[in-house]
């Protein structure tokens, strides 16, 4: 990422010397990007709720769906729902005692806690169950639903990153120069899919996993909901634009 | 054998002038382009661009304007071809290859 831009800003700086040597003329664009789901069908959106686990620093269901919500209630044309947000945990661990024979027999045990990745794999059956989500979006009525799994886990790193250091030759001369010294790093790491449900038929229409993860120096105290909200930050233009359309400006040169 | 040679000279000098007016055809068209496109009129500024290509499909700069012109209408898959096109003919162009990579930015997101 970081040497793509070094690239395209090395193009920028190209192309600047040839502006003033060409005929070129620099023009505002707005390029129009289409929402990846059609959801012209759906006048409502319910941000249901998440399967949230990591770190109990963030409640990452809570936290999810009030982003989501004031998101989609400034950058969609769809109305949102205010609604308690659902809690998807205990929704997965009835439905698996229903799924063993409920009434008389006895419960399945508590899902374990998510602690990691592989601790959601239990719940998953819960955004298949259609005859659920239908009963969701009847209630609402038939609204596209936003459902998903987050895991916002604390992450630790030790590697050679490079610095500039300042040191004085026998003349008492400053230099900087780079110093590649071994550290070590903490952050965070952001985890999980956004689920897209159709209120009226339960059935999943979209789902998106994401994955993105920040490290910070690790004397540097950073609390873990800022690291949570500087995460969800980049995710949140993907999420955006697989429902409303949006209009990205810049500007090209045209040439003669 | 020195008739072919001769005949072949002939041509060729007979089309040199024919690609200076397709060129000279093609820059009208695409001037007139730049300058409905800087008031707005984009759907005016893609037809005088294709035309512009249909004229001289060699002209790199009628293959650039109309990428932009395509991204500007998010018709996204036509600007990319479009922008190829342009940097096949012209690869050292760095304002070309500019737009191409301010394009491929926006593309990915889309594309995420």
């Amino acid at each position: 990422m970081i040497a793509r831009r070094v690239s395209l800003l090395a193009s920028v700086g190209a192309a600047l010397v040839v502006v003033a040597c060409t005929n070129s003329f620099e023009i505002p664009i707005e390029t129009p990007i289409r929402p990846k789901l059609d959801v012209a069908a759906f006048q409502r959106v319910l941000v249901a709720g998440f399967i949230a686990g990591g770190t109990e620093d963030v409640d990452g269901n809570l936290e999810t769906t009030r982003l989501l919500r004031s998101q989609l209630r400034t950058k969609s044309e769809l109305r949102v729902i205010d609604s308690d947000v659902l809690p998807l945990q205990d929704v997965a661990n009835e439905g698996r005692n229903g799924d063993s024979g409920g009434g008389g027999g006895a419960a399945a045990p508590a899902l374990a806690p998510i602690k990691e990745q592989k601790d959601l794999d239990a719940y998953e059956h819960v955004f298949a169950n259609v005859e659920y989500w239908k009963r969701i979006g009847e209630e609402y009525q038939q609204p596209l639903i936003v459902t998903g799994t987050v895991l916002f886990t604390p992450l630790q790193r030790n590697q050679i990153v490079q610095r500039e250091q300042e040191v004085y030759d026998s003349f008492g001369r400053r230099r900087v120069v780079p110093v590649r010294t071994y550290q070590e790093r903490k952050g965070f790491s952001l985890d999980g899919r956004f689920i897209f449900i159709d209120g009226r038929s339960g059935a999943t229409l979209h789902s998106e996993s994401f994955n993105e993860q920040i490290l910070y120096n690790a004397n540097q105290t950073t609390p873990a909901l800022s690291s949570y909200f500087e995460l969800m930050d980049r995710l949140i233009p993907s999420f955006l634009s697989t429902l409303s359309s949006q209009k990205i400006k810049g500007t090209r040169i045209l040439l003669q | 054998m020195r008739t072919a040679a001769l005949l072949i000279a002939v041509l060729a000098l007979a089309a040199a002038p024919l690609a200076a007016d397709a060129r000279d055809d093609a820059k009208k068209q695409v001037e007139f382009g730049i300058s409905v496109a800087q008031r707005g009129l984009w759907r005016e500024a893609i037809y005088r661009w294709e035309r512009a290509t249909q004229i001289d499909p060699t002209y790199a700069a009628a293959h650039n304007n109309l990428a932009i012109a395509y991204e500007h209408e998010g018709d996204l898959a036509k600007a990319r071809a479009a922008y190829e096109k342009a940097l096949e003919l012209e690869p050292g162009n760095a304002l070309i290859k500019q737009n191409y990579e301010l394009f491929k930015e926006i593309n990915d997101r889309t594309t995420r």
